[in-house]
Formats: structure tokens, sequence, C-alpha cells
């Protein structure tokens, strides 16, 4: 934990500064990281505000970016649903990409002895300070702070290291290499849809390799078998399914 | 954008990680995914890292980076030699960093 925090760290410092540079002033510099606490959403926030952008094109370009999140709740669902609403919402706006990885390496399945709580609000509050401290100081000393080192991209790794320990086999790792290239490609769509892009693309790849790597010949096969036959109503989706 | 309009854009962002990070965990019933959805779950959170992390290694502004004088592709390429050798995470963070300002700083990649 002490080390992705390092990472945090630098990464929430410069963005801070970035913040600032792109012409937010400090005190919506302050209430934004205070508030929205989402490192990649306000790095693509900050600069369409400085360009003046529609406020619902900046809103949708967050969504995109935050997508990812959408994806941690479902896995969030068997550990916090015994709570009622008000705090499953306040556990979720803490759940950050750190928290995530960390707590479902850990914990494979919801237990009530386990101090998984616990956990979870040690590792937030340790996640939220490390990242929360370091932006206020690079938000009220944007001028002072050396933004030529490239200390942002500390958090780019951190992150790379978190996705390398989601790794567990050969299926996932490919999954991984396909979502990159897909954002790679599409990033020329709007509102970083190349995310959605992305993650859709690994999907298929993953339930296509999943499915024993041999989706086009079951395909043909059943395509095949479905010729041959009287064309029965659903005999392709059973043949399929088969 | 004047004060007011952020102030409303910032609202917004709030918003919207609130909704995002507790989305699953907002309706009571009983959430039935389909099972492909379950396989698919498998590899969606780490794609969606993926998406946003490549990215920022191997484009600059909005372009692919046509150099290999980059000094990112270099701390990747150390992070990940770490990463392989001894899966900490502190030292493939220092690794990498170590790799990256150097050659920022001498050599302006």
């Amino acid at each position: 934990m002490a080390g992705v925090t390092l990472g945090i760290s630098a990464w929430g410092l410069v963005t801070g500064v970035a913040m600032v540079k792109s012409g937010l002033s400090v005190p919506l510099a302050l209430l934004m990281t205070l508030a929205a606490f989402s490192g990649s959403a306000q790095l693509a926030a900050v600069p369409l505000m400085a360009v003046g952008a529609p406020m619902w094109v900046i809103w949708a370009t967050a969504l995109c970016v935050n997508l990812r999140f959408v994806i941690f709740s479902a896995q969030w669902r068997p550990f916090f649903m015994r709570f009622p609403l008000c705090r499953r919402l306040a556990l979720g706006y803490f759940a950050a990409d750190l928290i995530y990885v960390l707590f479902m390496k850990r914990f494979k399945e919801p237990r009530d002895d386990a101090g998984q709580l616990e956990y979870f609000l040690g590792g937030t509050t340790v996640n939220w300070l490390a990242w929360q401290l370091p932006s206020v100081l690079g938000i009220v000393l944007a001028d002072v702070v050396p933004t030529h080192w490239g200390l942002g991209f500390a958090g780019v790794i951190a992150l790379l290291g978190l996705t390398y320990s989601l790794l567990s086999d050969r299926t996932t790792a490919v999954a991984a290499i396909v979502a990159g290239a897909a954002a790679v490609a599409a990033f020329a769509l709007p509102f970083r849809l190349n995310i959605v892009v992305a993650i859709a693309a690994a999907v298929c790849v993953g339930l296509m390799i999943d499915g024993g790597g041999d989706a086009v010949r079951r395909l043909l096969d059943a395509l095949q078998r479905d010729s041959g036959r009287s064309r029965l109503p659903g005999a392709a989706s059973r043949a399929a399914a088969a | 954008m004047n004060g007011y309009e952020a102030l409303i854009t910032i609202a917004g962002l709030t918003a919207i990680t609130v909704v995002t990070r507790s989305f699953f965990l907002i309706s009571e019933r009983e959430l039935r995914l389909p099972g492909w959805v379950q396989r698919g779950l498998r590899y969606a959170p780490l794609a969606a890292i993926a998406a946003v992390v490549v990215p920022e290694i191997v484009m600059t502004q909005g372009h692919l980076i046509a150099t290999w004088r980059d000094a990112r592709l270099f701390a990747v390429l150390a992070a990940t030699g770490y990463y392989i050798w001894r899966r900490g995470l502190l030292g493939t963070i220092v690794t990498g960093m170590l790799v990256l300002v150097p050659l920022k700083l001498a050599l302006g990649w």
C-alpha cells in the first residue's frame, strides 16, 4: 500500500498544479479536488473548462473516464449491500482505483467477521490523504512546483502497476493489450469514448478466448449443421449454444 | 467560463463521481447478470484501467508518438522489468521514476 500511495501523491501534486496552470482559480481548484475527488476525470475536465467547452461535453467526458468505476461497483455489491443507501453512496464515493484493486485481491468473498469494512475505511483514508494533501499543496504552490520533471507520470506508473497486479493468466493479459491498443486507436473519438470502445473490445476478446479459443470454428460448425437441417425456428441459436 | 458556470460544472463532476462509483450499489433489487456478462466482468476492470493508462504512455497531444526518444517509454520498460522481477508496487514506481526524471532533465526527452 505504501508503495502505490507514493505514486498517487506525486500524481495528486501534479494534478493540483495542472488545474491552476490551466487557468482555474485557486478556490475553484480546491473545491474541485475536494469535491470531485477523481484524478483522471479532473485532468480530463480542466483543459475543457479552460477552452470554455459546454458543460454537457465536460460531463460526458468525465462520465466516460469514470466508466471503470461503474464496473468496479458491480463487484462492490456483495460486500456493501447490507448497508443502508446513504452509507452505500458514501462508501462508493471513496472507492477509488487503489482501494478497489487491493481490497479485491485480499477479500474474495464477503464475510462479516473479517474486518473488511475496517480494511476498506483504513485504505480509503490513506488513499484520500495521499491524494488530497499533495493536491492542495500543488494548487497553492502551483508556480513553484517544477512540472518539467515529469512527476505526474508516477501516477501513470502506479496505475500501470495496478494493471499488472490484475493480470492473472494469458487471457487477461491479451485482454489488457487489446484494451490498450483499442484505446489508442480510437483516441480521436469525442468525450473519451475510446475508453468505452476499449472495454468492449477487451471483453469480446476475453469471452472469445474464454469459450475455448475456437469461437469462429464453432460458429462455422453451427452454421453448417444448420444449413444441412430443416429450418426449424431456433435451430441456429440451439446449435450455437451447443 | 465564469465562476458561476465553473461551480455548476464542478457540482456536476462531483455527482458523476458519486453516481459512477456507487452505480450498482444504488438499487436494492437483486442484480441478475447474464452468464456472459459475469464472465466478461473478469476482463472489464482490467481493460478500463489499461484504456486510461496506455494512451498516457504512447501518446502526446492526442497523437501516437513517432520517436523512441521519449522518456516515458524507457520508464515503462524499466518499471515493467522491475515488476516482473520483484512484483512490488513501490519498487515499480521508484524504478520508473529513476529512469524518467534523469532522461527528462538531462536529455530533454
